[in-house]
C-alpha cells in the first residue's frame, strides 16, 4: 500500500465523514486494523503462520495421520548402501539417514522454532523495554551503566557470542552451578542475552524524547512516583514500538536458533529441530535433497512469513514509513 | 581532533578489557565441567589432574587467575592452548586467518557491487513493479539461512555433485600462494553465499536512505536550479545516503574478520570459523573461547577505524 494513496484514502474518508455529519470513533486497534488488512501480503503471511502455528500445536495427529512417529527409525528405507530414500507416498518427504520420517520431523522441528521465538522474544522484550525505559527516564549514571552494557555486548560477534554460551553450557551439567541446562534452555539463554540490548538500545532513544513531553511533566507535577509515571504514562506511548520490533526479532531469533543447532549446540537430539536435520543433511546433500530442502524450505518460508509480517505491522502502525 | 582520537582509543582499550573478562567468565566461571579433567584427557589418574590443577593455577582465586589470563593476553596475545590438540589457539587462528580474508573481502566486494546498485535503482523508481521484484527478492534472501543456500548452491552448481558442473563444491580451497586461479574458482560459491544476505540488507538500507535523502529540501535546491537528474542523485543524493552504509560496512566486514562460520562450515573452508565449529564438536573450550575473544577484537577494531574515519569524512561530527 503506497503511503500517498493511503493518506488520500483517509483523507477521502474524512470527506465523506464530514459530508454525512456522522464521526465514527475508532480506537486504535480498529485503526491499525483497517490499514493492516489492506496489505494483501502482509495477510498472507499472517495466514502462513497462523497454518504453521496449528501444524506446531496438532504435530502428534498429523505425523501420525500422513506420516510415522518422529524418532522412529525404519532401515528398510535406507537402501543397500545405507543411503536414505526420496519422498514416497508413505514418507511424504523422504526419510532421514537413520531411516526416520522427514515429514514427521519438519512437522515436530516447527514446535522447536515457534517455542523458542516465543520465549526468547517475549522474554528479550521484556528484558529490553524495561532496562530501556529505566535508562531513557532516569539519565545520569544508570542511563551510562546499561548503555555501555549494551555497547560491550554488541562488541561480540553475536552467533559466536550466543555459540560460547550455548557450548560452555553444553558440557557436564550445564552452567552457573547447573541453572542453564544444555538444550532448549541454553539456546534461550544464549538468544536472550544478545538480543534484549536491540529492543533496550531502541526503547530507550524513544523515551529520552518521550520524557520531556508534557503528559509526563503534568504527572511530575502531580507527585507521581516514577514507577508510576514509567509504567503508567511511558509504556503505553511505546505500545507501537514495542510490537512492531518484536515482531522483527521474531524471525532472527529463528534464525539464532537454527544456526545454534546447525552448529551442534542447540536443541538435543533425538528432538527434531530445522537447523539441526540441515546440519545432519550437509554430508549427504548430493545423495538426499529431500533431506534439506524441506527442512530448510519450511525454515525460508516461515522466517519470511514473520519478515513480511513484521513490515506490514510496521507499515500499518507507522503510516510515515515509506519503505 | 586529537583528543578525539585519544579518547576513541582509550574506549577501544576499556571495551577489549572488559570484552576478555566477559570471555573469562562465560568460559572459566560459568561452566560446571572441571578444566582440569578436561585438560586431563580420558583415563586420566587423580594424581595428573591435581598436577594440571597446579599447573593451571587452578587452585587460585578467581581474581587471580583472571590476571594470569590478562597478563598473558596482553604481552603475548597468548589465547591459550587446545584441549584437544594441546597447539596454541594463537598459531591456529592466525594460521586459519588467510582462508577468512579471502572469503571476507570477496564476498564484501560482490555484496557492494550487488546490494547498492540495486538499493539505489529500486530507490529512483519506488513503488513501480521493478522495485518490488528487487525488493520482494531482498527480503527473500535476508529470510534464507546461509547454510540453507550453501546447500542449495552445492546441490545446483558445484563439480561433481550439483546439476550443473559449474563450480568447484566443498573442500576445494586452496591458498593463493599455491594456485590463484583454483582459489578463485573454489571460493566463488562461498562468495556468492555470503554476500546474499548482505548484498540484500544493504540494497534495502541503501533504498531507505536514498528515499529519505531525496525528499530533503537541498535536493529540491539542486532540482530547481536545473541541475541534472543524475547529478542529483549522483552528487547530492547518494553522498548523504551512503554515509551510514559505509559505516556499517566496516562493521560487518570487522565481524566477518572474526570467522564467517557457517559458510566455512558449509563449504568446509579451513578458516577461523570452520576452527570455532571443529572446536565446538570437540568440546575444545580455550579454542572455542580464543576464537570468540579474537572476533571481539575485530569489531573493536572496526568499530574504532569507522569511528576516527568518520571524523574526517562526515563534517557534522565534531571532536569536543
Amino acid at each position: 500500500m503506497s503511503a500517498v494513496r493511503e493518506q488520500e484514502e483517509l483523507q477521502r474518508e474524512g470527506a465523506d465523514a464530514f459530508v454525512q455529519l456522522e464521526i465514527v470513533g475508532r480506537t486504535p486497534w480498529q485503526l491499525f486494523w483497517a490499514r493492516f488488512k489492506r496489505d494483501k501480503i502482509a495477510i498472507l503471511a499472517l495466514g502462513f503462520i497462523v497454518l504453521l502455528v496449528l501444524c506446531a500445536i496438532f504435530a502428534g495427529p498429523l505425523s501420525s495421520a500422513f506420516g510415522h512417529p518422529p524418532n522412529a527409525q525404519y532401515p528398510n528405507k535406507l537402501d543397500a548402501f545405507g543411503t536414505p530414500t526420496g519422498p514416497s507416498s508413505s514418507f511424504l518427504f523422504g526419510v532421514d539417514q537413520l531411516g526416520r520420517d522427514v515429514f514427521s520431523r519438519v512437522l515436530y522441528g516447527a514446535q522447536v522454532s515457534l517455542e523458542v521465538a516465543l520465549i526468547a522474544t517475549v522474554l528479550s522484550v521484556a528484558i529490553g523495554v524495561v532496562l530501556g525505559m529505566v535508562a531513557g527516564y532516569y539519565r545520569g549514571w544508570v542511563d551510562t551503566i546499561i548503555s555501555r552494557f549494551i555497547d560491550i555486548t554488541l562488541a561480540f560477534p553475536i552467533l559466536l557470542l550466543a555459540l560460547g554460551i550455548a557450548s560452555a553450557c553444553s558440557l557436564g551439567n550445564g552452567c552457573v552451578a547447573g541453572l542453564v541446562h544444555p538444550g532448549l534452555g541454553t539456546v534461550i539463554v544464549a538468544i536472550v542475552v544478545i538480543n534484549w540490548t536491540y529492543i533496550g538500545r531502541i526503547i530507550r532513544g524513544q523515551v529520552l524524547s518521550l520524557r520531556e513531553k508534557e503528559f509526563i511533566e503534568a504527572a511530575r507535577a502531580s507527585g507521581a512516583r516514577a514507577r508510576t509515571i514509567i509504567f503508567r504514562e511511558i509504556l503505553p506511548n511505546l505500545v507501537a514500538p514495542i510490537i512492531v520490533y518484536s515482531t522483527l526479532i521474531i524471525p532472527q531469533n529463528i534464525l539464532l536458533e537454527a544456526a545454534l543447532s546447525y552448529l551442534g549446540v542447540g536443541i538435543t537430539p533425538p528432538r527434531a529441530s530445522w537447523g539441526q536435520m540441515l546440519s545432519d543433511a550437509t554430508p549427504i546433500y548430493n545423495t538426499a535433497w529431500w533431506y534439506f530442502a524441506f527442512p530448510g524450505g519450511a525454515l525460508l518460508l516461515t522466517v519470511l512469513a514473520f519478515n513480511l509480517l513484521g513490515d506490514g505491522v510496521r507499515d500499518a502502525l507507522d503510516p510515515r514509513t515509506t519503505t | 581532533m586529537g583528543a578525539y582520537i585519544v579518547r576513541r582509543f582509550l574506549w577501544a582499550i576499556l571495551l577489549l578489557l572488559v570484552v576478555s573478562f566477559l570471555t573469562f567468565v562465560i568460559f572459566d566461571v560459568f561452566p560446571s565441567a572441571d578444566p582440569a579433567v578436561l585438560r586431563a584427557g580420558r583415563n586420566a589418574t587423580p594424581a595428573l589432574i591435581h598436577q594440571i590443577r597446579i599447573n593451571l593455577g587452578l587452585n587460585k582465586p578467581f581474581y587471580i587467575q583472571y590476571w594470569r589470563y590478562l597478563k598473558g593476553l596482553a604481552l603475548h596475545f597468548d589465547l591459550g592452548y587446545s584441549y584437544y590438540n594441546s597447539e596454541s589457539v594463537r598459531s591456529e587462528i592466525f594460521s586459519r586467518l588467510p582462508a577468512t580474508i579471502s572469503l571476507t573481502v570477496g564476498a564484501f566486494i560482490v555484496w557492494m557491487l550487488i546490494g547498492l546498485p540495486v538499493g539505489i535503482v529500486s530507490a529512483i523508481r519506488p513503488r513501480t513493479l521493478l522495485d518490488r521484484t528487487l525488493m520482494g527478492g531482498a527480503l527473500v534472501a535476508i529470510s534464507a539461512p546461509v547454510y540453507f543456500i550453501g546447500l542449495l548452491a552445492l546441490f545446483l552448481f558445484a563439480n561433481g555433485t550439483g546439476l550443473v558442473n559449474w563450480f568447484d563444491g566443498a573442500g576445494s580451497y586452496v591458498p593463493i600462494s599455491q594456485s590463484p586461479a583454483t582459489w578463485f574458482g573454489s571460493l566463488i560459491l562461498p562468495w556468492f553465499t555470503l554476500a546474499a544476505a548482505f548484498a540484500a540488507f544493504y540494497a534495502r538500507m541503501t533504498r531507505g536512505n536514498l528515499i529519505d535523502t531525496m525528499g530533503e529540501d537541498y535536493i529540491r535546491t539542486a532540482r530547481a536550479k536545473g541541475l541534472r537528474e543524475s547529478l542529483v542523485i549522483g552528487k547530492h543524493g547518494l553522498r548523504a545516503a551512503l554515509t551510514p552504509i559505509v559505516t556499517m560496512a566496516g562493521m560487518d566486514v570487522g565481524l566477518l574478520l572474526g570467522g564467517a562460520i557457517l559458510t566455512e562450515t558449509v563449504f568446509n573452508i579451513p578458516g577461523v570459523g570452520r576452527y570455532a565449529y571443529e572446536a565446538i564438536t570437540n568440546s575444545d573450550l580455550p579454542a572455542i573461547q580464543g576464537t570468540v575473544l579474537f572476533g571481539a577484537f575485530f569489531i573493536v577494531f572496526a568499530n574504532l577505524v569507522v569511528d576516527i574515519l568518520y571524523a574526517f569524512l562526515d563534517p557534522r561530527v565534531t571532536y569536543g
